[in-house]
C-alpha cells in the first residue's frame, strides 16, 4: 500500500514545538466509519494531524471530517490560489449502491490521503488558513462553516456579478461586430494546451485498460475456482489415486484462483487508482487553465475599456467641459484596475510555469513507482502461477505413467 | 517525498526502440524437463536482446522487489509450438496438468491390448470434385450445385501394406452407420457432426480444415477400439477403391414412407396368419425399421410396462449394471460441468490476454506523446518508463495467447470424453430397447398361445371339425413357431448386447 505520509525527519511524538527543529506536517485519513441514519448515511474519516510548527496550536490533533469537508477546502483553495495546481480529489460517487462497498471507501480514502499530504507538501498551499480550520477545527464549528458555503447557488455574488459582464461583453462584442473574445494565442501556450488536452486523452485511455484489466483478473480467479470445484467432483467419479490427482488438481486451481483475486486488489490499488489520479490531476491542469484564460480577458477587457477612455477624456478635454474631471478620476480608477488584471494574469502564468515543472517531476516520481508496484506483482503472480503447477506435474506424471 | 529526480536512475535503461515490432522472447530455460518430455529440437530464434530487469528508477519504497533472475525463471520460452502439422502424429505433448486425462497419445492407434490393428491413419488432400450421376438432382436441392469435398485417406494394416482411398463426407456417414448397427452395445465413438450451419458461417477453407481433423481423429479412434478396428466396415472403408461398397442409409422420411406403405398389408393382407416378425428383422431396434407395426407393438409395450407396472418377463436383473450405469451418468453429469467451466476458462484467459495488450497498446501511445511533446526531462524518463512498461505489457498479452492455445488443447480432451459418453448412452438405449423387442415378443407369444387354445378347445367341441378352422389352427400354430424364433433370436441379441 502507499503512503503517502513523509517520515518525519526529527523523533517523533512530543517534541517540543521549535522551528529550530526540522519542520514537519504528518497527515493520515484513516478509519473510515458510516455514520448517520439510512437515508442521509455518509462515512466519516479520522484525520490525525501531526506537527511541530508553530502555526498549529497542537502538536497533535485529531478531527472527524467527511467528504464534503474534504470539497470545501478544495474550493477555498481553488478559488483563493489562481495558478496553482489545486492537488485533486477523487469524486463524487453519484451511483447510490456504490457508495458503501468496500473497495469504493478504500479508494476513496486512500485518494483523500493523498489529497491532504499534497497540500501539506506545496510550498505555497500549506500556508493557507483554510487547510488550519480544516485540521483543526472541532465538527461543530466545521460543519457550520462548510454549510455556510454551500448556499443554493454555490457562486458568490462577485462571481454572479463576473458571470454578467462576462456575458454583456460577449453579446457588445458579438452586436459590435468585433471577433470571439481574446484568447491567449502565444506559440508555447497553444503547445501547452494541446499537450494538456492529448495528454488527458492518452491518460484516460490507458486508465480505463487498466480498470478493465483488474476486472479480468477477477474474472480469471473466478473461473479458476469454478472449474477447480468442477474438476474435483468429477475426480471423485474416478477410481482411488486417479481421483486424488484430480482432486489435487482442483486445488490448485482454487488456490490460484485466491492469489488472483489478491492480485487484481493489489492492481487496483496501487496501479489503477494512480493512473486515475493522473487523469484528475491534468483535469485539475485544465481548471487553472481556465482561470488564466479568464485572467487573461480581464486583462484585455481592461485595456480596451482604458484605451477607450482615454479618448472619451481627450474628447471631454477638447470641448473643455465639466465631466472632464470626473472622467479623469475614473480613468485613473479604471487604470489601476487594468493593472492589477495584468498584474494578476501575469502571476498565474508565472505560477503556471513553475507548477508544470513541479507537476512533471511529481508525476514522473508517482508513476514510476505505480509501474514498479504494477511489474513486481505481475511477476510475482506468475511466478506463483508457474510454481504452483510445477508442483503438481510430478504427481500427475506419476499417475499417468503408472496407468 | 517521492524521490529525488529520476534523471540519474535513467540511465541504465537500454534503449528499446524498435524491438517493440519484432519481440523475441529468451528462450533462456530449458532446464526444466518435466515440460518437454519430447525431444523437440526448438526452433532457433534470431538473437534475442537480453532480457533487461525493469529497474526501479525511483522509488525508495521497494524492499522486496524481485530479483533480475528471477525475471528470466517466469519468461522461459515456452510453448515451442509442437510442430503442429505431425505434432498429431508425434510423441505427446503431454506438458501441462490435464494431460493426464489423454491416455496412450493422440498420434498412435494402439488400441488396448494385442497388435494394432492398423499402425496409422491419416486423412489429407481435400479436393473438390463433381458428381456425375446426381448432377441435375442435386443442383435442384442443394442450390450449391453437384460439388462435394473428398478427402485422401491413407492407412498402414499390420502387415505393413499401407492404402489409399478417396472418400467423401457421405461416405463416413455410411461407415458410422453401420458400425451402429452391427456393433449394438459397443460404445461405438461418436462421427463428426454434419453441420450445415456452421459450413455456411464459416469460411470454405477452415471449414474443410477443421473437418479434416475431426474426420482422422474420428478414424483413429475407431481404430483404436479393439473390436472395431478388426470390423469389415472399417476394413472395408479403408481398402476398397473405388465407391464404398457398404449400403447407404436412406434416410429418415423414405423409410417412413415404406413403412406407411406396408402397414395396411400387415393389418388386414396377412391377418389370418398372424403377424410374425422375421427373424432378422427382431435383430434390429423396432425404431430406426421400416416396419411401423412392429414400432406400435413395442410402444404399446412399454406404455404397458410404464404404467401399469405390469412385471415384464425379462427384467433388467443385472444388479452390477444398474450400479455401473449410475456411475456413469453420474460422470457423464460431471463431464458436463467441467467441459463448461473449462471453456469459461479458456475465455477468462483470453480476455485477460486481449485487455494486457491494450493496455500495452495505450501505453505505447502514451510514451509516444510525450516523448514527442516533451519539454522536461522528467517527461522523457517517464516516457521510457512508460515504454518499459508497455513492451512488457504486450509480450504479456502474447504469452497468455499462447497459454491459451495449450489450454485449448489439452482441456478438449473433456471434450472427447463427452463425446465418448454420448455413445456410451446410445449404447445404453441400444440395450434397453432391445429388452423391450425381447418383451414384447414374449407377450405376443403369450397371447398367441392363448388364442391357439381357445380355437384348438373350440374346433373340438364342434363335432367334424371345421375344415377353415383347422386351417387357421395350423397357420396359428406355424405364426407361433415363427414368433419362438424371433423370440430366441431376440434374447440372444439381449444378451449379446449384455455384454
Amino acid at each position: 500500500m502507499i503512503s503517502t505520509e513523509r517520515s518525519p525527519f526529527g523523533p517523533s511524538g512530543q517534541n517540543p514545538r521549535s522551528p529550530s527543529e526540522n519542520p514537519f506536517l504528518t497527515i493520515s485519513v484513516t478509519d473510515p466509519v458510516k455514520l448517520g441514519n439510512s437515508v442521509q448515511s455518509y462515512i466519516s474519516y479520522r484525520v490525525i494531524t501531526k506537527t511541530n510548527l508553530p502555526e498549529f496550536e497542537d502538536s497533535e490533533k485529531i478531527v472527524i471530517r467527511r467528504y464534503s469537508d474534504f470539497e470545501w477546502l478544495h474550493d477555498r483553495l481553488a478559488e483563493k490560489y489562481k495558478g496553482f495546481f489545486i492537488p485533486p480529489l477523487p469524486e463524487k460517487s453519484t451511483v447510490e449502491k456504490f457508495r458503501f462497498s468496500a473497495e469504493f471507501i478504500e479508494t476513496r480514502r486512500q485518494a483523500l490521503d493523498m489529497f491532504i499530504n499534497r497540500v501539506a507538501s506545496h510550498p505555497e498551499l500549506r500556508k493557507s488558513e483554510d487547510l488550519k480550520i480544516f485540521l483543526q477545527e472541532d465538527e461543530e464549528k466545521m460543519e457550520r462553516i462548510r454549510t455556510l458555503e454551500i448556499g443554493y447557488f454555490k457562486k458568490k455574488p462577485a462571481d454572479l456579478i463576473q458571470i454578467f459582464k462576462d456575458v454583456g461583453s460577449k453579446v457588445s462584442d458579438v452586436v459590435l461586430g468585433k471577433e470571439k473574445p481574446m484568447e491567449e494565442s502565444t506559440p508555447e501556450y497553444e503547445k501547452l494546451k494541446h499537450y494538456i488536452f492529448e495528454l488527458e486523452d492518452h491518460l484516460a485511455e490507458a486508465q480505463k485498460q487498466a480498470f478493465r484489466l483488474v476486472k479480468r483478473h477477477r474474472e480469471l480467479g473466478q473461473s479458476l475456482s469454478d472449474f477447480g470445484k468442477a474438476i474435483k467432483l468429477l475426480g471423485s467419479c474416478e477410481g482411488d489415486s486417479l481421483g486424488k490427482v484430480f482432486s489435487e488438481l482442483g486445488s490448485k486451481s482454487e488456490l490460484l484462483s485466491i492469489k488472483l483475486q489478491k492480485e487484481a486488489h493489489n492492481l487496483l490499488m496501487n496501479f489503477e487508482e494512480p493512473l486515475k489520479d493522473y487523469v484528475r490531476a491534468v483535469q485539475s491542469i485544465k481548471a487553472t487553465m481556465a482561470d488564466r484564460a479568464n485572467a487573461f480577458r480581464q486583462q484585455c477587457e481592461l485595456a480596451e475599456t482604458v484605451k477607450l477612455k482615454m479618448i472619451n477624456i481627450e474628447k471631454l478635454a477638447l470641448m473643455h467641459s465639466e465631466k472632464h474631471g470626473e472622467a479623469e478620476m475614473e480613468y485613473k480608477e479604471l487604470k489601476a484596475e487594468s493593472e492589477e488584471a495584468t498584474r494578476r494574469f501575469e502571476n498565474i502564468v508565472k505560477l503556471m510555469n513553475e507548477e508544470l515543472v513541479r507537476f512533471q517531476e511529481q508525476k514522473t516520481a508517482d508513476m514510476g513507482l505505480a509501474f514498479h508496484e504494477f511489474a513486481k506483482g505481475q511477476a510475482k503472480l506468475a511466478n506463483d502461477i508457474a510454481d504452483a503447477w510445477r508442483n503438481i506435474l510430478p504427481k500427475l506424471e506419476a499417475c499417468s505413467s503408472s496407468s | 517525498m517521492m524521490g529525488p529526480d529520476t534523471a540519474g536512475g535513467i540511465g541504465s535503461l537500454p534503449p528499446h526502440d524498435d524491438a517493440m515490432e519484432t519481440l523475441v522472447l529468451t528462450p533462456s530455460d530449458h532446464s526444466d524437463p518435466l515440460l518437454f518430455p519430447s525431444p523437440s529440437p526448438p526452433p532457433p530464434p534470431p538473437p534475442p536482446p537480453p532480457l533487461y530487469p525493469i529497474s526501479p528508477t525511483s522509488s525508495p519504497s521497494s524492499s522486496s522487489f524481485l530479483d533480475p533472475p528471477s525475471y528470466a525463471d517466469v519468461v522461459f520460452s515456452p510453448f515451442d509450438s509442437p510442430n503442429s502439422a505431425a505434432g498429431a502424429r508425434a510423441g505427446d505433448d503431454d506438458g501441462g496438468g490435464a494431460s493426464s486425462l489423454r491416455r496412450g497419445g493422440s498420434g498412435g492407434c494402439g488400441g488396448g491390448g494385442g497388435a494394432a490393428e492398423y499402425l496409422w491413419i491419416e486423412v489429407t488432400d481435400p479436393q473438390k470434385e463433381q458428381d456425375p450421376a446426381a448432377a441435375s438432382a442435386a443442383s435442384l436441392v442443394s442450390g450449391s450445385g453437384s460439388t462435394y469435398v473428398s478427402y485422401l485417406v491413407a492407412s498402414a494394416g499390420r502387415d505393413g501394406s499401407e492404402r489409399r482411398v478417396r472418400r467423401r463426407f457421405r461416405d463416413f456417414v455410411t461407415l458410422a452407420d453401420r458400425l451402429a448397427e452391427a456393433y449394438r452395445g459397443f460404445f461405438v465413438p461418436p462421427r463428426p457432426d454434419k453441420s450445415v450451419v456452421e459450413s455456411q458461417v464459416m469460411q470454405k477453407s477452415e471449414f474443410v480444415e477443421l473437418r479434416r481433423a475431426a474426420l482422422e481423429r474420428y478414424l483413429r479412434r475407431l481404430a483404436a477400439h479393439p473390436v472395431i478396428a478388426r470390423s469389415d466396415e472399417l476394413r472395408v472403408f479403408l481398402q476398397a477403391q473405388g465407391k464404398l461398397p457398404l449400403p447407404a442409409t436412406t434416410d429418415v422420411a423414405s423409410r417412413m414412407l415404406d413403412g406407411v406403405a406396408k402397414l395396411p398389408g400387415q393389418l388386414f393382407g396377412e391377418a389370418p396368419a398372424g403377424y410374425a416378425a422375421a427373424p432378422q428383422d427382431v435383430v434390429q431396434p423396432a425404431k430406426g425399421g421400416r416396419d411401423l407395426l412392429r414400432i406400435f407393438k413395442e410402444l404399446k409395450q412399454s406404455v404397458a410396462y410404464d404404467w401399469g407396472g405390469v412385471k415384464p418377463l425379462v427384467v433388467e436383473e443385472d444388479k452390477e449394471f444398474l450400479e455401473r450405469k449410475e456411475k456413469i451418468l453420474d460422470l457423464e453429469q460431471q463431464l458436463t460441468t467441467t467441459s463448461q467451466q473449462a471453456e469459461a476458462l479458456v475465455k477468462a484467459q483470453q480476455d485477460i490476454g486481449e485487455t494486457m495488450g491494450e493496455l500495452g497498446l495505450a501505453f505505447i501511445k502514451l510514451a509516444k506523446f510525450e516523448t514527442e511533446e516533451a519539454i522536461f526531462d522528467s517527461q522523457r524518463a517517464r516516457a521510457a518508463d512508460t515504454k518499459c512498461v508497455a513492451t512488457a505489457a504486450v509480450k504479456a498479452s502474447r504469452l497468455y495467447r499462447e497459454l491459451n492455445a495449450q489450454t485449448v488443447k489439452h482441456l478438449d480432451t473433456l471434450h472427447e470424453y463427452l463425446g465418448l459418453m454420448l455413445a456410451v448412452s446410445n449404447a445404453f438405449s441400444d440395450r434397453a430397447s432391445a429388452l423391450l423387442t425381447v418383451q414384447t415378443l414374449m407377450s405376443d407369444l403369450s397371447s398367441l398361445h392363448a388364442r391357439a387354445e381357445k380355437l384348438e378347445a373350440a374346433s373340438s367341441k364342434i363335432f367334424g371339425g371345421d375344415r377353415t378352422r383347422l386351417r387357421k389352427v395350423e397357420e396359428l400354430r406355424e405364426t407361433i413357431r415363427a414368433t419362438e424364433d424371433a423370440k430366441s433370436c431376440a434374447i440372444r441379441e439381449y444378451e449379446r448386447i449384455k455384454i
